[in-house]
């Protein structure tokens, strides 16, 4: 770990500011994922800016119905607000499942966004990396890739070829319920929807998300959903407790006489971002509950899937794997809602 | 590039210089000599390092000690004040809840923060109704605290103990 | 010879008591390796190698050393000799991916460990071997087993099966394993000059106290007498901390470079990975052939293990099979795949863990091509005398805990038929495995006792608590021999100033421990009587056991288990285990306990997660962290019921005691594994049992 300079400027203002001054400074909030990378000289910034208490700890009502979610917000209190809990319970589950009790007492809101792949090569300063050290390659390809992409990965060229997941569980539910982020920047405020927020490795695998150097998430919106109530959040994971996910679904449906009129899903574990998946909601909308029509939803959400097939342990399995988990979430969904 | 800070400790108040990179769990162990809270895996996968810190379980290994200046931090030590065992204690003893104890500390200190959580109403991914109360069976108690591995695997006294007094 | 006279009368032993030293763990407050260091202790970090085979062709320590607060950089180049040549920092050559290749000593771990990140080092490449390939031109045959030999048969067993009217063949998969303690290996060496030489005093996380301080005589040219090991409580062990592995001795020899000054050593998580040994990676190949009736005719078991190119440890697994079940013709052999990797060591019932699995999933899926309740086939194997050594077992009730398992879980219910219970989407099937365990005896472990005040008793044995119970067990053993209430005993182990000790492995501590300590008591009561004066002292070694070339000597367990698959994702959960022993006299049933709980939630993990992922490529271990590397966690674990029956057998040691340790074990991955294709259908024969097994 290299020395650094602790800052903790008056505001998210001056915080911005000091951060986009220097291209080796970083902000520091929960600190779960970067005390992590600093240890394993993953990141060696000059200067950690502090954002502690720069940014909103509170859940607040907005006018339309929706909650304002401050950056700061630490993901029990999110887990735990009544409202989440009522109204996005795809959320409140999506974050009990992440990591641990501790580590939801310390990780913001905005942290847990932005935190970085669990590939094992990324981690590991001996091997090859495209997202660590551009250009080296990827050694998860021909690797343990256990952990990696389905959907939206960069498989060639060597140089920039990157299979890596994100590893949020929040972000998942987040996108599926159509959240929007509020980002600071040297010149001010923009809000876009979070699905805009993280990128595709496409031929930059270093870069996770769009912000520029020095932007800072101030707050997520969530928009009211009238189907939220019905929303839901399941794990696949290789631990019952405290694992990374292998495949996740976030997923709100509405039913009207049996057929699905509004559908809202997301993947995790599958792709370099959390994966909002359209042509699994294109497939859904309009048809009838049935496990039929939940299987085409996947099998179309797939259709562009490419697994990493290396001989040390590849991602074939989440083919069937996110069907299987799609059919069931959707299933116990329709099924809790025939008995709402 | 060092700093200055205080740490309240179990009830001590500390002054202390440390280097900006030291975490709240290296101050504890290498400056203050306080060694409760345990060096597991120093990236928050295990749990041994958990203290309660501003009174809720936290891990101190990826606390960095500077950004902690002024914190109340309270060990499994400093639950039980003049050898009197915190209940808990006292269950993870009569219980068993334990073999080397090298994760023991952080077991416990975990348990009181989420007894404290439970008692708040939040819940966990395996709670059946997300809005409605807790009651702490075996499968809560485990589910919420699987952040602290027992690699003696003692879970199945561990769960007794804080079932015993979690009732 | 000698042995007690005096009959042992179980008083303290047989009580449920809770362990002496509980209160300081509940605390934080009792002393781990590091945690004894005192303040100016300098923190070592070390550089490891990048590559699995090469040789280091240039090393620059220069911007370290330029570093505030770096105090010394060892290297290949100014590092002090050693006896050995191979030994650490003593060449350029390198032989396994994170070899120590320089150390860095400052005063404070934030400065060393930078410092190390800039020490500088360039290495020549050079081609290596690291996949389990058991066609590799390079398989060898080892000498000899840890016990036993290499390959063992009996009649004639390719007849045997070629005429058997039912025959099973496959081949079973187990993966390399990390030990893991939570307590990451540590040392706090300190180099005293006393005038009439030097004086090693060394504070290490270690099972054996004694092999330690052995090892690093040896290394370091010193007479034993002027080395001090001391290892009070150590967090978990496991096998890991049984040898004395390179960080050991790299903390003590750039101690050596700053004589007068502690020096201490904490491995990282991710080094735990790299130099402190792992369960070896099998493959294993089982042939059982049968009768109509059930009853074996042959048995082979063929094992091929992982190794290591710098050191020799041989996984017995097919050892296992050499005393389960009688059959005419039996052949079990153990060959070994030479890597460019670290050194393999035991691993909690190294062997036994393994082989079980091949064996019992073997004999289940025997069961089922015959149409044979598993428990039944088991019980028509029973083997009159040891089908090892031929000779009468001490004790044996194997079936009786297959009986007991079968009545306490409702076995009879079952039906055997695969993929026939499914309850709220979960299949859901029953298992039963059968383990079993040596019971071995270190001999040389010395125990010292000496009348104190008030008619106490001190008790002094070299013996090491990893978390055991010894203290709680030698305690129960020491007031019985004595004859006395527990608290008059004031046990002191952990420590060589009190003479030599077998280690706390094998499930041998309390047995080889414990004899001594019932030794010296005979021999303090004889000579003192039980009124002694303040400081009346008798000593001990331990025993031979003159039993030991009469019996077979092994504890037996029966695993029962519950397993659900989920029936869309495959994810799989065990809600419920039962274990029921029959491991002699129970020393403390409350810590005894938590041993075969323990055992059984290792199995458990064993059989779900673990599974240390060797990338051949780089040669070192990928998933190289807790995130990565899955053991079991508290939610993994559903109803774990353990039973053990009362066993008196008067061979093993005057106690009664057969060692608790590892049978808790042996056989749980292969009853998850059978419970699993009972749920539904799909055998899986290799480790870990994993969801994509059954999508």
């Amino acid at each position: 770990m290299r020395p650094f300079a602790y800052e903790r400027p008056d505001d998210a203002t001056g915080a911005v500011a000091t951060v986009t001054a220097d291209p080796d400074a970083a902000f520091l909030a929960g600190g779960t994922n970067l005390v992590d990378h600093l240890r394993l000289g993953l990141a060696a910034p000059s200067t950690l800016v502090d954002v502690t208490g720069l940014t909103s700890t509170g859940i607040t009502d907005l006018p339309d119905g929706g909650l304002r979610i401050g950056a700061g917000v630490r993901n029990a209190d999110l887990a735990a607000d009544e409202r989440v809990r009522a109204r996005y319970p795809a959320l409140a589950q999506a974050l009990l499942a992440g990591a641990s009790g501790q580590l939801r007492n310390m990780a913001t809101t905005g942290g847990n966004l932005l935190q970085r792949t669990r590939c094992s090569y990324f981690q590991d300063l001996t091997t090859p990396c495209n997202k660590r050290a551009p250009g080296s390659g990827c050694a998860a390809l021909e690797g343990w890739a256990r952990h990696h992409a389905v959907l939206g990965a960069t498989h060639e060229p060597a140089e920039v070829a990157c299979v890596a997941t994100h590893p949020s569980d929040m972000a998942v539910a987040l996108v599926a319920l159509d959240a929007q982020v509020h980002v600071l920047g040297r010149d001010g405020e923009r809000t876009f929807p979070l699905t805009e927020l993280h990128r595709l490795p496409g031929d930059d695998p270093s870069r996770d998300t769009v912000l520029a150097h020095g932007e800072l998430i101030t707050a997520v919106d969530l928009p009211p959903a009238p189907d939220a109530g019905h929303s839901t959040y399941r794990k696949v994971r290789d631990r019952a407790s405290f694992a990374f996910a292998l495949v996740s679904v976030a997923a709100a449906l509405t039913v009207e006489d049996g057929t699905i009129t509004d559908a809202r899903v997301a993947f995790g574990g599958v792709a370099h971002v959390p994966w909002r998946a359209r042509a699994a909601e294109r497939a859904l909308i309009g048809a009838p509950v049935t496990e039929d029509t939940f299987r085409a939803a996947a099998a179309a959400e797939l259709s562009g899937a490419r697994p990493v097939d290396s001989p040390r342990g590849g991602t074939g399995f989440k083919l069937p794997l996110v069907t299987a988990t799609l059919v069931a979430t959707l299933r116990d969904l329709t099924a809790r809602e025939e008995t709402a | 590039m060092h700093a200055e800070l205080s740490l309240t400790v179990d009830g001590h108040h500390h002054d202390l210089t440390v280097d900006t990179r030291t975490t709240v769990l290296d101050a504890l162990r290498e400056h203050l000599e306080i060694t409760s809270p345990k060096k597991g895996c120093d990236h928050g996968q295990c749990g041994a390092c958990t203290v309660l810190l501003d009174g809720r379980r936290t891990l101190s290994c990826l606390s960095l000690a500077v950004a902690h200046d002024g914190a109340e931090i309270t060990t499994a030590d400093g639950l039980a004040p003049a050898g009197e065992l915190h209940p808990l204690q006292e269950a993870f003893v009569a219980h068993d809840a334990y073999q080397c104890g090298y994760c023991t500390p952080g077991q416990i200190c975990s348990a009181v923060g989420m007894l404290d959580e439970a008692a708040h109403g939040a819940p966990s991914v395996v709670t059946e109704d997300l809005t409605g109360d807790v009651r702490l069976d075996r499968a809560e108690i485990a589910e919420r605290l699987s952040g602290n591995l027992c690699r003696c695997g003692a879970y199945a006294h561990i769960v007794d103990a804080v079932s015993e007094v979690a009732r | 010879m000698t042995t007690a006279s005096r009959p042992f009368v179980p008083r303290e032993v047989g009580t449920a008591r809770p362990r002496p030293e509980g209160p300081e763990k509940v605390r934080g407050t009792a002393h781990y390796t590091v945690e004894t260091a005192d303040t100016d202790a300098l923190y070592l970090f070390p550089v490891q190698a990048g590559v699995a085979r090469g040789r280091v062709t240039a090393i620059d320590p220069g911007p370290a050393e330029a570093l505030d607060g770096v105090v010394a950089v060892l290297t290949h180049e100014n590092a002090p000799r050693l006896a050995q040549d191979d030994g650490v920092l003593q060449s350029a050559a390198i032989g396994q991916h994170g070899q120590y290749l320089a150390a860095v000593l400052a005063t404070s771990s934030e400065t060393a460990r930078e410092a190390a990140s800039l020490v500088s080092v360039s290495v020549v490449e050079e081609p290596h071997a690291a996949v389990l390939d058991e066609d590799s031109p390079d398989v060898y045959t080892p000498d000899a087993l840890v016990v036993g030999a290499t390959d063992d048969t009996r009649g004639d067993p390719g007849t045997a099966l070629s005429v058997a009217e039912v025959v099973l063949r496959q081949t079973y998969r187990t993966p390399m394993e990390h030990h893991q303690p939570l307590e990451p290996h540590a040392t706090v060496a300190l180099w005293k000059n006393e005038g009439d030489g030097d004086r090693l005093v060394v504070h290490d996380a270690t099972q054996a106290v004694s092999w330690t301080r052995q090892a690093l005589a040896q290394a370091f040219g010193l007479e034993e007498s002027a080395v001090d090991v001391i290892s009070q409580h150590v967090g978990g062990g496991f096998g890991s901390k049984g040898g004395t592995h390179p960080n050991t001795m790299l903390t003590v020899l750039a101690a050596r470079a700053v004589p007068g000054r502690s020096v201490r050593y904490a491995l990282t998580r991710q080094q735990m990975f790299d130099l402190v040994g792992y369960r070896p990676a099998t493959v294993q190949h089982v042939a059982l052939g049968a009768d109509r009736d059930g009853r074996l005719t042959a048995i082979t078991h063929d094992a091929v293990d992982q190794g290591s190119r710098i050191g020799e440890f041989v996984e017995p697994a097919a050892a296992f099979s050499r005393g389960m079940y009688a059959a005419e013709a039996r052949r079990t052999t153990h060959r070994v795949v030479p890597l460019d990797i670290g050194v393999p060591t035991f691993m909690r019932a190294p062997g036994e863990a393994p082989g079980s699995f091949a064996g019992e999933c073997a004999m289940d899926e025997l069961a089922i091509e015959l149409g044979i309740d598993p428990v039944e086939l088991r019980v028509r194997n029973e083997p009159d005398v040891d089908p090892e050594t031929g000779l009468p077992f001490s004790s044996r009730n194997l079936v009786a805990c297959l009986r007991r398992g079968a009545e306490r879980f409702g076995w009879a219910d079952r039906d055997p038929a695969p993929r026939t219970r499914l309850v709220d989407g979960w299949w859901h099937g029953t298992g039963v495995a059968a383990a079993s365990f040596p019971v071995p005896r270190f001999p040389g472990s010395q125990a010292t006792i000496r009348a104190a005040v008030s008619g106490s008793y001190v008790v002094e044995i070299a013996a090491s608590d990893i978390g055991q119970g010894a203290r709680a067990a030698l305690t129960a053993i020491a007031a019985d021999a004595l004859d006395v209430p527990a608290e008059r005993i004031d046990l002191r182990i952990g420590d060589t100033a009190l003479g030599p000790a077998g280690p706390a492995g094998g499930s041998a501590g309390t047995t080889s421990w414990g004899a001594a300590v019932v030794e010296a008591a005979e021999r303090f009561r004889d000579k003192y009587g039980d009124d002694p004066d303040v400081g009346d002292e008798a000593d001990a070694t331990t025993p031979d056991n003159p039993w030991a070339s009469d019996y077979a000597m092994h504890a037996y367990g029966a695993h029962f288990v519950e397993v659900a698959v989920h029936a869309d994702t495959g994810e799989i959960r065990v809600p419920r285990m039962l274990g029921v022993f029959a491991a002699g006299r129970i020393v403390n049933p409350l810590t005894a306990r938590s041993q075969f709980i323990g055992g059984m939630t290792w199995g458990l993990s064993a059989a779900l997660h673990e599974e240390s992922v060797l990338d051949d490529r780089f040669g070192h271990v990928v998933n190289r962290d807790l995130a990565g590397y899955h053991v079991a966690t508290n939610a993994d674990v559903g109803t774990l019921d353990v039973e053990w029956l009362d066993e008196d057998d008067p061979y093993v040691n005057p106690m009664g005691t057969k060692g608790i340790g590892e049978i808790g074990i042996v056989g749980v991955a292969a009853a998850v594994a059978n419970a699993a294709y009972h749920a539904t259908g799909v055998r899986v024969r290799s480790l870990p049992i994993t969801l994509d097994a059954f999508l």
